[in-house]
């Protein structure tokens, strides 16, 4: 699904990440742990193609392409869905005309006909119900006025609605309650299947009690430190990260 | 496969400006200058009776002592009042019914999307069509005489209600008023002319759709609408002008009144050619709209204003009679090198009176946009109301916005709300449309019409539609 190799990228002159590896299959649940600071969310970024960014190093390559070659609008049609850590608050524009513009955007690249209005209605009821999401918040301007949860929760809401071939999800846990999070969860965990992978990024291990991951990798001064199974999040969630910084050869 | 929006704005974008053609039809354009004998030579060649010459004259010899102020933030070059033409109207002979209508003109009017065939009878617009300076056509005039609803081009006014005209003209916008508006009191050539009865709920649309076609003439139109006690009105207005390099000059002025308990709702869509992206060519729209509003009436004035190089209008109510409202909706857009410094007055003059501002300004390119608003509420005005909200929407790091509120209160129950924000269009924004799929261009277009959205809903429904689509068109390419 993806390959990272190598990936070294800087922000302002100042390098964040030094030379990530990583691949996900189609299927799998990766986990990104670390520390603040250890660049979980620059890697995101760079991956969803922000601008502020320079990849000085390194290729990455999704589903067969060159994904640093690709605009950021083209590896969203591709199937990169990134759940952004703030969403961002859209006057006027509500939720179902911005969904809308979004999927007719990825079928018109994909050469597929507009998707009609019945059929995106119909999606809209059924994905909605599976984040629990209230269907006023579909009618209303996106992310506008939405509470921490109900912002999270909707980030979801449009990822099941894409259908993305490999969900980021950035900090999705964090500013949740405890049922917002075992909500969200569900929801990512339903829309698993053999074709798509997720990548979680975190820093609790809180998370991933709901999403079990088959690997958990731990970035640290942005470098992959250390992968391992679900194991290591336990174990780091007991021994902290200075354990990892300990150990590291840095 | 049906006509959708998208096709819809295809069309509209065809060429840089769609409506740049010129029609190939003969017209008699009189010679350029100003002086008496060119008003008395309007007024002549409309057979206008007395008492409207002298009030063009009077208007004449009132503009001559005046000079032309310079207070609104745009600039443009002194323009040579001698060195337009007046008047000028197709050639052949005012057509008696549709079948008659010169083909060309036909040709016209289907380019722009008026037709006066069936299809606007589905829809149910009555259209009048000022072509350069005359009116050319009248649609639907059986239908509104059963109810008693006058609306026909400006001359017919004259000639078959001249006791109306003659009881409304210049009563809200006075001949001495302004430069521009003395100007056009002086050499206005036509216009519509709208009056509905008292009680009565105009069943359609009135639409009036002004085109300036004639190189170097200058359009002078004049709108006069009359709502008797408690009726009501739904009017829209639309303008377009050929690409020319010249500058050439459109001065209206616009009169409503709203008398006890009438409703009048005034939108406008100004798509006159904006100039080329370098700033070459293009309309100066100096333009006076006033509405007067009775007791317990309302007028409601709504604008997307997206054409011309220099605009300079404001759209006012003048709240003389009790529980009166005033509503002032507006999104003005500038790109390139258009300027813009266009508002509203609300005078609050009776009790109770509310008005309402709500006004989007979208700025791109090199272009200046200004909003100028003056709230008064004068001492007799007891529970004056009044909210203002303005936004300003930047697009580039080189285009400018600017806000210039009056407030004059002389009633201590006044209450006064302004809100305004500037914002730089979000990079953020645009990144979260961006991986969600949607390209820069069409997010731009989201988030301007989602920000321009409580103007946008204000507007009948198929103009909303055109509106949006002009947005579009007009900032195309404006970021990145």
């Amino acid at each position: 699904m993806i390959k990272i190799k190598n990936l070294h990228a800087n922000i302002d002159g100042k390098e964040i990440l030094k030379g990530i590896n990583l691949e996900v299959k189609a299927g799998e649940v990766h986990a990104i742990m670390g520390p603040n600071g250890s660049g979980k969310s620059t890697l995101s970024s760079v991956l969803a193609g922000r601008e502020e960014f320079e990849v000085t190093e390194g290729s990455v390559e999704f589903d067969g392409k060159d994904l640093l070659d690709l605009a950021p609008e083209d590896r969203a049609r591709e199937g990169l869905f990134l759940a952004f850590q703030y969403p961002i608050e859209i006057p006027g524009v509500s939720n179902i005309n911005f969904l809308k513009t979004a999927i007719n955007e990825k079928r018109a690249y994909l050469n597929q006909e507009p998707v009609s209005a019945k059929e995106f209605l119909g999606m809209v009821k059924e994905k909605s119900a599976l984040v629990e999401l209230d269907a006023k918040l579909a009618n209303r301007s996106v992310n506008e006025g939405f509470s921490g949860g109900e912002k999270k929760r909707n980030e979801i809401f449009q990822m099941a609605m894409l259908t993305p071939k490999l969900a980021i999800l950035d900090e999705t846990d964090s500013g949740l309650d405890i049922d917002a999070l075992r909500i969200v969860a569900n929801g990512v965990n339903k829309l698993k299947s053999p074709n798509n992978a997720t990548i979680v990024i975190t820093h609790y291990q809180r998370l991933l009690d709901y999403i079990i991951p088959d690997f958990v990798h731990v970035l640290y001064d942005g470098k992959i430190v250390k992968s391992g199974s679900k194991d290591l999040a336990l174990e780091l969630e007991e021994k902290g990260y200075d354990w990892i910084k300990n150990e590291s050869p840095l | 496969m049906a006509y959708s929006e998208d096709d819809l704005k295809k069309e509209l974008k065809d060429q840089e400006y769609k409506y740049g053609f010129t029609s190939n039809i003969e017209s008699e354009v009189i010679p350029k200058g100003l002086n008496e004998d060119v008003v008395r030579l309007i007024s002549s060649k409309k057979n206008e009776p007395q008492w409207l010459l002298d009030f063009r004259l009077k208007a004449f010899a009132h503009w001559k002592t005046m000079v032309e102020k310079r207070w609104a933030h745009v600039s443009y070059p002194e323009i040579d009042f001698q060195n337009i033409s007046y008047y000028s109207s197709p050639k052949a002979k005012k057509e008696v019914s549709w079948d008659e209508v010169d083909p060309e003109m036909k040709a016209t009017m289907d380019k722009l999307g008026i037709s006066m065939d069936e299809q606007k009878a589905l829809s149910g617009v009555a259209v009048d069509f000022v072509f350069d300076s005359v009116s050319v056509k009248t649609s639907f005039q059986d239908k509104l005489q059963e109810l008693g609803v006058i609306f026909c081009s400006f001359s017919e006014a004259v000639k078959n209600h001249p006791e109306l005209v003659k009881k409304y003209l210049g009563t809200v916008v006075p001949p001495t008023d302004n430069f521009y508006a003395a100007l056009n009191s002086a050499v206005f050539s036509d216009g519509s002319f709208c009056y509905i009865p008292k009680g009565v709920r105009c069943p359609m649309e009135l639409s009036t759709y002004f085109r300036i076609n004639e190189a170097n003439t200058g359009q002078f139109e004049r709108t006069l609408l009359i709502a008797d006690e408690g009726s009501y009105v739904s009017y829209l207005e639309g303008c377009t002008a050929p690409s020319r390099d010249e500058n050439q000059l459109h001065a209206a002025v616009v009169e409503l009144i709203s008398l006890d308990g009438a409703e009048i709702k005034y939108s406008t869509v100004q798509n006159w050619y904006p100039g080329d992206k370098d700033g070459k060519g293009g309309i100066y729209n100096f333009v006076t709209k006033r509405g007067i509003c009775h007791n317990h009436s309302k007028i409601s004035w709504t604008q997307v204003e997206t054409g011309s190089a220099v605009t300079w209008k404001y759209p006012s109510c003048i709240l003389k009679g009790d529980n009166s409202i005033g509503e002032f909706y507006s999104v003005a857009v500038t790109n390139h090198y258009q300027q813009a410094d266009t508002g509203t007055k609300m005078i609050h003059l009776g009790k109770n009176t509310k008005s309402t501002i709500i006004s989007k300004g979208i700025s791109a390119g090199f272009s200046n946009n200004s909003y100028r608003g003056l709230v008064q509420i004068h001492k007799n005005a007891t529970n004056a109301r009044n909210f203002t909200q303005c936004d300003s929407l930047l697009m580039s790091d080189q285009c400018g916005a600017h806000t210039f509120p009056y407030i004059e209160v002389k009633n201590s129950t006044a209450k006064i709300e302004h809100e305004a924000t500037t914002s730089k269009i979000g990079e953020d924004q645009l990144f979260y449309c961006n991986q969600r799929g949607i390209s820069t261009e069409k997010a731009i277009n989201l988030i301007v019409n989602g920000y321009c959205k409580d103007v946008l809903n204000k507007l009948p429904m198929e103009f909303a539609v055109e509106a949006q689509k002009l947005l579009e068109i007009s900032l195309e390419g404006s970021v990145g």
